[in-house]
């Protein structure tokens, strides 16, 4: 006999499932690198340069070195799924099983993983005209 | 002195949906509310429905909602309440009828938690010693009563039904911490789960609402502070 997946009253039985600390723990750990990663980024892009200097130009001399490729990798990947486990977190709490629920989460996924995918193919392949 | 109550009553043969019936009764100020609702049952009607039993907030029988909040009426004092004192049953479970609730999905979730003592080994001639710091690690959550106040005033629970929620959560803790169980393993694994702990948004109203001032969400804390630790 199969073991039984739920409880007499159909709520699921718990499985050792580490997927929810994982998040959880990334959402603390992103939290406070980001905090720097972020304030680095507005020191640099809008108090040390303007952003009227800030053009293609700049980017390109900002992105021959590695260092900043790699900063600018790092924060996309941090913030992204940061703010996309937020967003999960949220949808989970605020929507009640269903077509919605799944529908929206759906897109959430498919959103993120576009925005992630893009961001880190322009980090990757970027070569100045 | 008068007291005014306001009590949600429903019953299931007769009405579609709860209302609320005003009664008057006469109390003292230091009259706990259970004394108000009993005078009512005795004295206006008699098919207000209602769970009380040791009534000296130990057997965590009568939890309701008492002015928006989660209290056992056998503990609240008529002064210190505004009228007219608004009575409801516990959010977040079925009503049977006027103040009472369906608790079996509550303590499914407190059973699935295994809340006994685990031991594989055979048991000693005497007791299994302890020493004082190791009792006061879990000395918190013994005190808890079951009341399920805790967990219908969660918002947690309110939106996701399947939530372990934080009573059953205290009652692992308890073992969880205690040098002479062994089954904290498989209860973290319980908890660990997406259902469990990591459902907590420590949004602390469980804590306020405990009739036994337990700490609630340090509690839950460090269920998942060991949760944390036995990974890395």
């Amino acid at each position: 006999m199969p073991e039984p997946t739920h409880y007499k009253s159909g709520r699921p039985i718990p499985y050792d499932n580490p997927f929810e600390l994982f998040a959880w723990v990334f959402m603390r750990i992103s939290g406070i690198v980001l905090l720097f990663m972020a304030i680095g980024h507005l020191v640099i892009m809008h108090l040390i340069n303007s952003i009227d200097t800030i053009n293609y130009q700049f980017v390109v001399q900002r992105w021959a070195t590695p260092f900043w490729r790699i900063y600018d990798g790092i924060m996309l990947f941090l913030a992204l799924l940061h703010g996309f486990n937020g967003l999960r977190t949220i949808l989970d709490d605020y929507l009640r099983p269903g077509m919605w629920k799944k529908w929206c989460t759906f897109l959430l996924y498919a959103f993120s993983l576009i925005l992630l995918v893009g961001g880190a193919w322009v980090i990757i392949t970027f070569k100045p005209k | 002195m008068k007291v005014e109550l306001k009590i949600q009553r429903y019953n299931p043969e007769t009405d579609a949906q709860p209302h609320f019936e005003n009664y008057s009764v006469e109390a003292e100020p230091t009259d706990r509310v259970l004394d108000a609702l009993l005078q009512v049952k005795g004295l206006l009607d008699g098919s207000l429905t209602l769970r009380k039993s040791c009534a000296h907030g130990i057997c965590g029988s009568d939890g309701m909602r008492i002015n928006g909040r989660n209290l056992l009426a056998c503990k609240v004092l008529i002064r210190n309440l505004q009228q007219p004192i608004v009575v409801e049953p516990m959010k977040g479970f079925k009503i049977i009828k006027d103040l009472v609730v369906d608790m079996e999905a509550f303590f499914e979730k407190y059973r699935s938690v295994k809340p006994y003592l685990i031991q594989n080994e055979a048991a000693p001639q005497k007791e299994r010693p302890q020493s004082p710091q190791e009792r006061e690690r879990f000395d918190d959550t013994t005190k808890c009563i079951l009341c399920a106040c805790c967990t219908t005033a969660c918002p947690s629970f309110w939106s996701d039904p399947d939530y372990v929620g934080p009573a059953a959560i205290v009652q692992a803790h308890r073992f969880i911490q205690d040098s002479r169980d062994q089954g904290g393993e498989e209860r973290l694994d319980i908890l660990g789960d997406r259902e469990g702990v990591w459902r907590c948004r420590t949004i602390f109203n469980c804590v306020e609402a405990c009739p036994r001032d337990i700490d609630v969400t340090a509690a839950i804390g460090e269920v998942k502070r060991k949760l944390l630790f036995r990974k890395i």
